[in-house]
């Protein structure tokens, strides 16, 4: 892969359509509109396994999606390997994701953190739910200190 | 006791239930529950699909021209097929009977893309881990990683399989996901010089690689014939789209649909009146509806779609690696294999690499550049689009008023079609292996090794963290928990 990355890639999931699994699209648009200097955002409804071919090259993958049953407002936890797949259907963990880049790049993943912000509810035509709303503007300054810090890794 | 006779027990007392909820890597929610004697001996196995209604309300009410974009997010796994098949019924409303050349060249270059990513990763990542490894081999090692383990070559080439057709996808819809290409009447953008020079840059490895995986799975076929023959399979009449000639037409044709010798039933019929042959069925015990040939009725009418009946069923394949493959499919083992349930793998590698050698020629044809890409005619109030998705036929109907707001939207997916089929496949496996015999993980992933060669896929289920355990539970007469297993 010889084309220049940013070396900080938020990596957001959900669908924007389906209430509160909108947050990860929201806090990346979020993101775009800053337009944060050494930051890439990719969106996506699911992780895939070609998502471990996204992560080359950065310096720091920022997971960002929506938890159900998780703490509220956010959590935030660094990301490792893990072959992770049982518990999804065609979707992939990040920790999956990392491990796959690992076994077909035969070499250790970019640092990785997940932002998990906790929804509510998840039905097709639904808006966010208020809760999930108030979750968003908590996570976005969160969001926006990883990235920062990201940057600044590479920097250092 | 024959498989079609599990679908109700005869007497359910004393029974113990096991629940398989949700499916593994089966999209959508999916549950099978199975009803046990206490010698173990099967008395009933269904499969219940959560069949997600509520997307017709979602469409109601929203002007025409939104759609195809906004259907996109019904599922994430098949986006673009649901956004062609609605432009396709929405050419109808805006009354364009002929695509321009470059229209249409753009959106078969689309859907190929996505044929192409969408098996590629069924093949590598849901079932080449059960295939290469064994249906009831470790459990930990049943996956992706599993496979790039120990066979590093091939999970590669299915990610880079995949991450092609992704590529192919974002220059023909605009982005990879939330695409706006295909729009009622046409495209919004034809190809540049430059997307179209960095596609061809790869095509010929892409060849090669599906070319390796469709022997793959022959050699997958070959050390394990007489498992492979024999699991899950049955009888059923088939339906797809066919050209024409005959040909395999992904993108478009008539409606061809076969008993299970291959007889014909009907031929070539115009699907924008779909509803005078086929017909749904509510059964009291599912969410999801039966559909069935209209004039076989609802007994006997059930009938079987996707990758291996498009490629048993069709007369040939217009590109010749994949029509070589194809009739080699059928030769194999006196043509038992393309009558197996898992022979659904193999005709499923034989479409990517047809999917591979359509992208290849599309790419040499000049129309791919060209600037001519809507066309018009007089509006319609109704409009329907048929296409042949990753996962078998896929019918997008719709009404729209005067005022451009749709009215009435009514949509028949994949997985619908092989509701009964899917069903069939679960009760053959059940009674085959899991008759008699102490439950293990090992064994109840046969069923779901059934399940997902059909690869059903709903309008998602929300992917978010935490949301999809897979859970396994028995449960006896009396409803008493007896015993769990869950796995993630």
């Amino acid at each position: 892969m010889t084309e220049q990355r940013a070396p900080v890639l938020v990596l957001a999931v959900g669908n924007p359509s389906r209430g509160d699994d909108a947050l990860g699209p929201l806090l990346a648009e979020m993101v775009e509109t800053a337009a944060l200097p050494g930051v890439e955002v990719l969106t996506e409804f699911q992780l895939q396994v070609e998502n471990s071919l996204d992560i080359e090259g950065r310096e720091r993958v920022i997971f960002v999606d929506a938890g159900v049953g998780t703490h509220a407002p956010f959590e935030v936890r660094e990301a490792t390997p893990a072959a992770d797949f049982l518990h999804t259907s065609h979707a992939l963990s990040p920790e999956a994701v990392l491990a796959t880049y690992l076994q077909i790049k035969g070499e250790s993943p970019p640092p990785a953190t997940i932002l998990c912000v906790r929804g509510e509810s998840f039905e097709l035509g639904e808006g966010l739910s208020p809760d999930a709303a108030a979750h968003l503007q908590a996570a976005w300054p969160k969001l926006a200190s990883l990235c920062a810090a990201g940057v600044a890794e590479t920097r250092a | 006791m024959s498989p079609a006779a599990l679908e109700t027990a005869r007497n359910k007392d004393g029974l113990r239930r096991v629940v398989i909820e949700p499916l593994s890597r089966v999209e959508g929610h999916g549950k099978v529950t199975l009803l046990m004697d206490e010698d173990g001996h099967v008395q009933q196995a269904r499969l219940h699909i959560v069949e997600f209604r509520a997307f017709e309300k979602f469409i109601q009410g929203r002007p025409y021209w939104e759609v195809p974009v906004m259907v996109q997010r019904l599922c994430g796994i098949c986006p673009v097929s649901h956004h062609l098949a609605a432009s396709k019924a929405l050419d109808q409303v805006v009354g364009a009977k002929q695509l321009t050349p470059t229209a249409e060249k753009i959106r078969r270059l689309m859907h190929y893309g996505q044929i192409l990513q969408s098996h590629a990763l069924h093949f590598f990542h849901l079932s080449s881990p059960d295939l290469l490894f064994g249906f009831d081999s470790d459990v930990a090692r049943r996956n992706i990683v599993g496979v790039a383990a120990a066979y590093p070559d091939v999970a590669l080439q299915g990610v880079l399989l995949r991450k092609y057709g992704q590529e192919v996808i974002r220059h023909t819809a605009g982005k990879r996901i939330h695409g706006t290409g295909s729009v009622p009447g046409g495209v919004n953008k034809n190809l540049t010089v430059a997307e179209r020079d960095e596609l061809l840059r790869d095509i010929y490895q892409i060849v090669g690689w599906s070319r390796d995986a469709v022997r793959l799975v022959r050699q997958l076929f070959e050390a394990s014939l007489e498992e492979y023959r024999a699991f899950g399979s049955f009888r059923a009449h088939t339906l797809s789209l066919v050209r024409a000639d005959g040909a395999l037409d992904l993108y478009h044709g008539g409606l061809r649909a076969r008993d299970a010798d291959n007889r014909r039933i009907f031929d070539h019929v115009d699907y924008s009146r779909y509803w005078d042959q086929i017909s749904e069925e509510v059964k009291d015990w599912s969410y999801m509806k039966f559909p069935f040939l209209r004039s076989l009725g609802p007994e006997d009418g059930w009938y079987r779609v996707g990758p291996l009946t498009r490629v048993t069923r069709c007369d040939f394949i217009p590109t010749p690696l994949a029509d070589r493959e194809r009739r080699e499919f059928l030769a194999f083992d006196e043509g038992r294999a393309a009558l197996a349930t898992l022979g659904f793998h193999w005709a499923r590698m034989i479409e990517m690499l047809h999917a591979a050698e359509a992208i290849k020629d599309l790419l040499h044809d000049d129309d791919l550049l060209g600037r001519e890409l809507m066309a018009t005619g007089e509006r319609q109030a109704r409009g329907v689009g048929v296409i042949e998705a990753p996962r078998g036929t896929l019918i997008h109907h719709y009404r729209v008023y005067e005022n451009d707001q749709v009215a009435r939207a009514n949509l028949i997916v994949s997985t619908t079609h092989n509701n009964q089929a899917m069903n069939r496949a679960i009760r053959e496996v059940a009674r085959r292996y899991l008759d008699g015999r102490t439950l293990t993980e090992g064994l109840l992933n046969h069923i779901e090794v059934a399940v997902r060669a059909f690869d059903p896929c709903l309008s998602c289920a929300t992917h978010a963290m935490g949301k999809m355990p897979l859970s396994v539970q028995l449960v006896d007469a009396d409803g008493t928990l007896v015993d769990t297993l869950v796995r993630g």
